[in-house]
């Protein structure tokens, strides 16, 4: 195994464009799970652990900076982003264990494009922005389109991750959510994950939805349909349950040996069917 | 006089080099210029092996590789038949079955050296299920498939269901569960230079290595030595498993003349390591009107894989614990234990009481609802006490705890209170959740079944070196249990020292007795026991020494001049001895089938979410007659942890076995409970003392893990008002169910 060690970002991208068929090492939780079993023996390893500049949070008018190689437990320490952002914080703070935070990175997760990364319904429902640096530059795309399928990127050969911008809000939300169903309670893959931002109008009709799924299809899902019906609407009990319906066609779950299909719809529907009838407790 | 040594919560022997990091467990170990083993498996449930091929491309000559050819002695790994080949020869009765042994000097390469082996079958259709084992779809062993059949009487069924006014049927399932100990299986063998075949490793019962290796390698006792490495827990798993595993091992040093260490990974250990038996249990219950049992036919049938292993032994301790801790007039238990093409199921905490509390506890309360009484007062009217003729036969007189459990486990729990409380709660719609409480009661026989005990005449004993050193010499292997402590603890009481003067003798053949196997909640009422005689024999010497008891290292130094006469050490061993008014007929199982029993109450109370159809475990209060915790914080810790084991049986650990295989076997996708996931738990530890047991003390390690599923399916039931019959109760049934119900 070859491990290369640059120190800034201008290095990593330099090594990655001389090194293409590089794995790029950030935390390395899901990659030592792959060490372990010897599949990358005789591969070269990308370490991105140095690169300090990475690891910074930055804030600006418009938004929060995070550097791609912050680890998760850093992240909830932020004071902004535990105020303007909490359903990241949630997410953060409920991925592996104390363990895996101290070494997971947001960059990490997004760049191994799990179908059940806990941090990725939140990052859809703030339309976080995914900044990237390569030798042709660098680029900015919407972190809903980073994912293309089950473990898959639109990130371009040598294109590397360097921070995730999470704009502010321009208003804060009435009512929000996150919630990871797993199998136990910790160190689990989730079943179904969802997040949630709802602003309503004065006279209770909806203004904005936003919600999304983990889990619940080969990547994560904003639900389209559901966020459409109900804009402009009063929350009753049977707008909601048609909202429960629309929530079907944004999501495709499977039946594997962590749940069922049955099981995910039903328990991403109650979410739902909670949060918009307002009966989840909010902090 | 120094202080009691006994009943006082003594630090662990070994807590510094667990907490340090310097004890050494068996990968720990280097052996310079040694081999790393792997191990080619078969791929299919049955059939016939027809070709094995070698790419000619790979450097094989690095490679040293072991066949069955190569064994010396017998083909057969010894444990109570000798039914299972160490490497298959042709015939595949399982998945992940041995075919062959490859070694090389680098770990990665004998694992790559498989992946290019091609092996070519003719496959045969399995036979998969109980049921179809049961019909006989395909006949995988001797005429029927039957391993071990058991029968229990007393009185006549058919007069006993005369006399009831209710007749309650049910049939209760539960599925495998993996042992998971922290530490995968592993050893290394070599050969001395006078052939000796030494093995060392992560070993529960190093004697039943040596038995089954002594056949293997047709080797004379003495020519075979198995030690024990740090052992990073076992629950059972490593019972018989290292049987295998060792032998592969040896049989790879033996050819290649160097050691050889085999360490298996977590996915390998397991798929191919053995499991807790599936099993399948019916009851019929005949009670009168005012809730006394007349009447308890019960049926079980345990699933025991390709090969026999534990699984009589199983079965004859599952039949025994069939009844619950309840007096019955007529009682008659018919078990089976049958073969299928799936890796062998062995031995686990409990040992087949698991099952059979499951499903006895699950039908208590299946009658109590029908009679319409409390099943906590059910409980109460039929449980064992002083007095009360056993299904086998036998009359219990002393140490009956299991009404004390019940009343302090139901007055701390405030379960009735609890019962109002969460009936209320429950009936609140707006509420998030359901919440429920269930309560179970069991025994556990202790120490091994029947005339076990006296057919292993166990050895045990300490020893006084020239040196004034104080040695216990047990083949009992400390797994985490705390073993050592205790027998530290038991030795130093009887002879007036502090536990830090006394050491402990590694568990190693060629040092130890045979003190028979660390199994069966045994070792600190059957060996602690032995320790302690042979520390009094050893306390009368130093008397007669010394006049006055040696208190220092000094002191002993001096008196073991005398006693040791030249001699480097002095050994006081002694043996197990059957006592007069024990009886046990093994054709017939009728007697004394445990010389005492353990009891235990639990309840259980859950939280399910309704949103999310989890269940959460809120608290666990417990009480456990256990004779006398000879260390309370260590029996405690027996305690939480068994229970956490069982919590994990009940609610999350689904073994998915398909076509033979555990497809999930890795802790990712196999999940067992986390800290977060087990709940606050309120111990007491009841003490109803056995007389013949070291300062009265009966099995404890068990027992933690028999009672809790049955009493989380009540719980569930009491909040959302289905029971379940059949473990892991995972969100996806409950979801399920309800859906079904009001959908």
């Amino acid at each position: 195994m070859t491990v290369l060690g640059p120190r800034t970002g201008s290095e990593a991208v330099a090594l990655y464009e001389k090194n293409p068929q590089a794995i790029p090492l950030a935390g390395g939780t899901d990659l030592m799970v792959a060490w372990n079993r010897g599949t990358l023996n005789h591969k070269t390893i990308l370490d991105l652990s140095a690169v300090r500049e990475w690891r910074a949070i930055a804030k600006t008018e418009t938004g929060v900076l995070i550097g791609s190689l912050l680890p998760l437990s850093e992240l909830q320490k932020d004071p902004v982003i535990f105020e303007k952002f909490p359903l990241l914080v949630q997410a953060a703070s409920i991925v592996g264990a104390w363990q895996i935070q101290n070494r997971a990175t947001l960059a990490g997760n997004i760049a191994n494009a799990s179908p059940a990364g806990d941090t990725f319904p939140p990052l859809v429902v703030y339309e976080a922005v995914v900044h990237t640096v390569s030798p042709h530059g660098p680029r900015s795309i919407p972190v809903r389109e980073v994912f293309a399928g089950v473990k898959k990127t639109t990130l371009g050969p040598g294109e590397l991750i360097a921070s995730i911008e999470l704009p502010f809000l321009k208003q804060n939300p009435d009512r929000q959510l996150f919630r990871k169903v797993g199998g136990r309670a910790a160190m689990t893959i989730s079943k179904t994950a969802a997040a949630g931002l709802l602003w309503l109008k004065p006279d209770g009709a909806v203004k904005e939805l936003r919600f999304a799924l983990g889990s619940m299809a080969p990547t994560v899902r904003r639900l389209r349909a559901a966020e459409k019906f109900v804009k402009g609407k009063k929350l009753t009990p049977e707008i909601v349950s048609e909202a429960l319906e629309l929530l079907k066609k944004d999501v495709s779950p499977i039946d594997d040996w962590r749940s069922t299909i049955e099981y995910r719809l039903r328990v991403s529907q109650n979410l739902l069917e909670a949060f918009l009838l307002g009966h989840v407790p909010q902090r | 006089m120094s202080s009691a040594q006994v009943g006082v919560s003594v630090e662990r022997l070994d807590a510094p080099q667990k907490l340090c990091g310097t004890a050494k467990f068996i990968d720990d170990y280097q052996f310079p210029g040694g081999l790393f083993g792997a191990t080619l498996r078969t791929t299919i449930a049955r059939g016939r092996i027809t070709k094995i091929s070698f790419d000619a491309s790979f450097p094989w000559d690095e490679c040293v590789i072991a066949r069955s050819t190569d064994i010396p002695g017998a083909n057969n790994v010894l444990f109570i038949e000798h039914d299972q080949p160490l490497l298959t020869e042709d015939l595949v009765m399982h998945p992940q079955q041995a075919i062959l042994l490859v070694a090389h000097a680098q770990r990665v390469k004998a694992a790559e050296a498989l992946k290019h082996i091609q092996v070519e079958y003719d496959e045969w259709e399995p036979v998969l299920s109980i049921e179809d084992s049961l019909a006989r779809k395909h006949v995988i062993r001797g005429e029927d498939n039957v391993l071990k059949t058991c029968l229990v009487e007393k009185g006549d069924i058919e007069e006993g269901f005369a006399m009831a006014d209710f007749v309650i049927q049910g049939e209760y399932r539960v599925g495998h569960q993996e042992q998971a100990y922290l530490e995968n299986q592993g050893v290394a063998a070599w050969v001395e230079k006078d052939g000796t075949i030494t093995v060392l490793g992560s070993l529960q019962c190093p004697y039943y290595v040596h038995k089954a290796l002594v056949k293997i390698f047709a080797k004379p006792v003495d020519k075979i030595r198995i030690i024990q490495a740090a052992t990073g827990g076992a629950f059972g798993g490593k019972e018989d498993y290292p049987s295998i595993i060792a032998g592969h091992a040896a049989l790879l040093a033996l050819k290649a003349g160097k050691p050889v260490k085999i360490i298996y990974d977590r996915e390998e250990d397991m798929a191919s390591t053995t499991k807790r038996h599936p099993a399948v249990i019916r009851h019929k219950t005949g009670v009168t009107k005012e809730g006394r049992l007349v009447a308890q036919d019960i049926e079980i049938t345990i699933d025991g894989g390709a090969f026999a292993t534990c699984s009589p032994v199983v079965l004859s301790r599952a039949t025994l614990h069939a009844t619950g801790a309840y007096e019955c007039l007529h009682v008659r238990v018919r078990s089976t234990a049958v073969a299928t093409n799936a890796p062998p199921n062995g031995a686990f905490r409990g040992f087949g009481v698991p099952q059979a509390i499951f499903a006895a506890e699950l039908q208590m309360e299946k009658v109590a609802l029908a009679v319409g009484i409390d099943s906590l007062e059910l409980r109460r009217k039929n449980a064992w006490r002083p007095g009360t003729l056993t299904a086998t036969g036998q009359h219990l007189k002393d140490s009956v705890g299991a009404l004390k459990c019940l009343s302090i486990c139901a007055a701390k729990s405030r379960y009735a209170q609890k019962r109002r409380e969460y009936a209320r709660w429950n009936s609140k719609r707006s509420n998030p959740t359901w919440r429920g409480i269930g309560f179970s009661l069991c025994h556990h026989g202790a120490g091994f079944t029947g005339s076990g005990e006296v057919t292993l005449a166990s050895r045990a004993g300490v020893s006084l070196s020239q040196d004034g050193l104080i040695t216990i010499l047990a083949a009992s292997t400390d797994l985490g249990q705390g073993t050592s402590t205790i027998f530290a603890q038991i030795a130093a009481q009887a002879l007036g020292l502090p536990t830090s003067l006394i050491r402990i003798e590694t568990p190693d053949t060629a040092m130890v007795p045979n003190s028979g196997p660390t199994v069966a909640s045994r070792t600190t009422m059957v060996i602690g026991g032995l320790i302690e005689r042979a520390a009094h024999d050893l306390k009368a010497d130093l008397l007669k020494a010394s006049r006055t008891l040696p208190r220092t290292q000094a002191a002993l130094k001096r008196a073991a001049k005398v006693l040791c006469d030249g001699e480097p050490v002095k050994r006081y061993e002694v043996q197990f001895e059957k006592p007069a008014d024990i009886t046990w007929d093994d054709q017939l199982f009728r007697g004394e089938a445990y010389g005492v029993y353990s009891y235990a109450a639990v309840a259980v109370e859950v939280e399910v979410d309704k949103l999310t159809y989890e269940a959460r475990v809120r608290q666990v209060t417990t009480a456990q007659d256990i004779g006398k915790a000879i260390n309370p914080r260590l029996a405690k810790g027996q305690i939480m942890g068994g229970t956490a084991q069982a919590l994990g049986w009940a609610l999350w650990e689904h073994a998915d076995f398909r076509g033979g295989w555990m497809r999930n076997s890795q802790l990712t996708n196999y999940l067992i409970p986390t800290f977060e996931d087990t709940p606050p738990m309120d111990v007491t530890i009841v003490e109803e003392p056995y007389a013949r047991g070291p300062h009265g003390a009966k099995g404890l390690g068990e027992m933690p893990m028999d009672l809790p599923a049955p009493a989380v399916v009540a719980a569930i039931a009491d909040a959302t008002g289905h029971w379940f019959s059949q473990i892991p109760v995972l969100p996806e049934k409950i979801c399920h169910e309800l859906l079904r119900k009001s959908p």
